[in-house]
């Protein structure tokens, strides 16, 4: 696509948004470190949510278990970064990665695989029927959660920041938390690798036409639900990814923490455009942003605030802010 | 034309099609003779678009029988079926109008992982039937003319060899330079031997390619033969259509 024919207005708004509450929040430094935690969040929820909306994209797929994929990665990480407390405890950013790498590629793996399972024993049975989708795709997730209570217990478990990723760097009189930056940068390799999987192989030229017409993709030869088991098997990995980076944000998990993250997710794929990894970047940033600067600013209505922006969205643009045409 | 002469690269016997709790197609009996442009013709309704979404698999036949090259195809979910090598270009073009046109006829391209393992020589023989498809090669294809889009739909139709190209209403809403254009097309894709069955309501369109014929109403075939005799015979053409050719 031409540079010209981008529609950047969406992409403003990121900016936009935090230039509009500059003034409200006073302090340059304090912005800054709301501003860095912002992204930080946002780019977690986009790991996760980028999975589910290319889901729901494919296959008209409303998969309300989702958030069973989070608990499950962040439950995973505390059994993994624990048998490598040598590695986690270290000072050194290189040993602490060395655990931390490992936990997020077993929590991948098992989340993909439990992904599978859970795509041919509870979504295959109800395609195209959205009613049953959300009833038994919730009833999967107290399963799984209940699930991982029996095999790791109902209460919470501390998930501690390895030594090296705590604490903060100063720029200016700004704390940014370290932890925040590795946050940012792991969001941005996801996105930069599904960017270019999209965009530049086969595999993504498919999937992008799938979610727009996937009767037109199935007439042109290619059998779209082998497609869609493999899209669902990665957004699942990738909601285990973002759950070992939830966990360790949150530097505790619980087994409800999918549940509890779920709303937040389905907020930003419907600020996005139902089926658009695009738009769900622009859905997770603002989301991620707005939760950090109403937290400070009015921690009333910072539960409020995000579904407050997804109608202000939606009153701008109805099908989110990079709908998926044909749909 | 018996729809078991063995000259018919396509055929249709008893087929009968559910929508829900509609019962569309009636007993359909088309056959599609091998290396010949068959129009399907029919008043709105009549079952057209049905009968070749049935033989796509995309609606499943009830009843009957749909044999492709010998085979029958009948039970064959739509990828297996377009393997085969049937193309199809639905009525509304099924464009992907948020890719390129280059991706756009990657897609059709089974056997090319990108642009430049597409049959080269291929795209330009389409080039030249269709130069919009190389002018806006690197455009978004949503932002293509309607015609424009036609012209990538059946581009997109023939990127490989195919040996059977079904197309619904190629015609609709084309104006009528771009319709010229889109029969000279087809008269070249006669030309170099494919097959082709062709859904249409532009009755000059039918006339000018058609070799032989079939008509629908109320989802039966009610009749079948050469297009040049159904051309040649007013009341035939007034029972059927309810017009002249």
């Amino acid at each position: 696509m031409n540079t010209r024919d981008f529609d950047w207005k969406p992409l403003a708004l990121v900016p936009l948004l935090a230039l509009i509450v500059l003034p409200f929040i006073g302090s340059p430094s304090t912005w800054l470190t709301l501003t860095v935690a912002g992204l930080a969040m946002g780019m977690i929820i986009f790991i996760i949510a980028s999975g589910l909306t290319l889901v729901f994209g494919l296959m008209d797929v409303l998969n309300f278990g989702h958030g069973v994929f989070i608990a499950l990665g962040a439950f995973v990480a505390t059994s993994v970064l624990g048998a490598m407390s040598d590695y986690t405890q270290s000072a050194e950013l290189w040993r602490n990665l060395m655990a931390v790498l490992p936990a997020m590629l077993v929590a991948m793996a098992v989340a993909g695989a439990v992904g599978l399972a859970f795509e041919r024993f509870i979504v295959r049975p109800v395609y195209g029927q959205h009613l049953k989708q959300i009833l038994i795709t919730m009833g999967g997730m107290i399963i799984g959660e209940e699930l991982i209570k029996v095999i790791w217990g109902p209460a919470q478990i501390p998930l501690p920041l390895p030594e090296g990723m705590r604490g903060s760097l100063l720029v200016g009189d700004a704390a940014i938390e370290k932890y925040r930056l590795v946050a940012v940068a792991v969001g941005l390799l996801v996105f930069g690798v599904l960017a270019w999987v999209l965009s530049r192989t086969k595999v993504g030229l498919l999937i992008r036409a799938g979610v727009q017409d996937r009767e037109m993709v199935e007439s042109l030869g290619y059998r779209i639900r082998r497609l869609f088991v493999g899209v669902f098997v990665v957004g699942s990995a990738l909601a285990g990814l973002g759950g070992v980076m939830w966990g360790l944000y949150q530097q505790t998990v619980i087994p409800q923490m999918g549940a509890q993250v779920n709303v937040l997710i389905f907020i930003v794929i419907i600020i996005g455009g139902l089926g658009s990894t695009g738009g769900a970047l622009i859905g997770a940033l603002l989301v991620g942003l707005m939760a950090n600067y109403t937290g400070f600013l009015a921690p009333k209505v910072a539960l409020f605030s995000n579904i407050a922006l997804m109608v202000a969205i939606l009153l701008w643009r109805p099908q989110g802010v990079y709908p998926v045409t044909n749909r | 034309m018996s729809p078991t002469t063995p000259a018919n690269l396509l055929t249709l016997e008893g087929v009968h099609t559910h929508i829900g709790a509609y019962h569309i197609l009636h007993g359909v009996d088309l056959a599609v003779p091998k290396g010949q442009l068959t129009m399907l013709l029919g008043r709105n309704g009549a079952g057209k678009t049905t009968t070749l979404r049935t033989i796509m698999g995309l609606w499943s036949a009830s009843r009957g029988k749909i044999t492709f090259a010998g085979k029958d195809i009948t039970a064959q979910h739509t990828p297996q079926i377009a393997g085969m090598n049937i193309a199809y270009v639905p009525e509304n073009m099924g464009i992907f109008a948020d890719l390129t046109v280059k991706e756009n006829m990657l897609l059709a391209a089974r056997k090319a992982s990108n642009a430049g393992q597409m049959d080269q020589a291929r795209l330009e023989w389409i080039f030249k039937l269709f130069p919009a498809v190389e002018k806006f090669w690197n455009h978004p294809a949503g932002k293509l003319s309607g015609g424009q889009k036609q012209m990538l739909a059946v581009s997109r139709a023939i990127v490989e060899p195919r040996e059977l190209l079904i197309v619904d209403e190629p015609s609709k809403g084309l104006a009528p330079a771009i319709i010229n254009n889109m029969i000279d097309a087809f008269d070249q894709l006669k030309k170099s031997g494919v097959t082709i069955l062709l859904v249409e309501q532009n009755i000059n369109f039918a006339k000018r390619l058609g070799d032989s014929v079939a008509v629908m109403d109320n989802g039966v075939v009610v009749h079948a033969g050469s297009m040049a005799e159904l051309a040649a015979d007013e009341a035939l053409q007034q029972s059927l259509l309810g017009l002249a050719l």
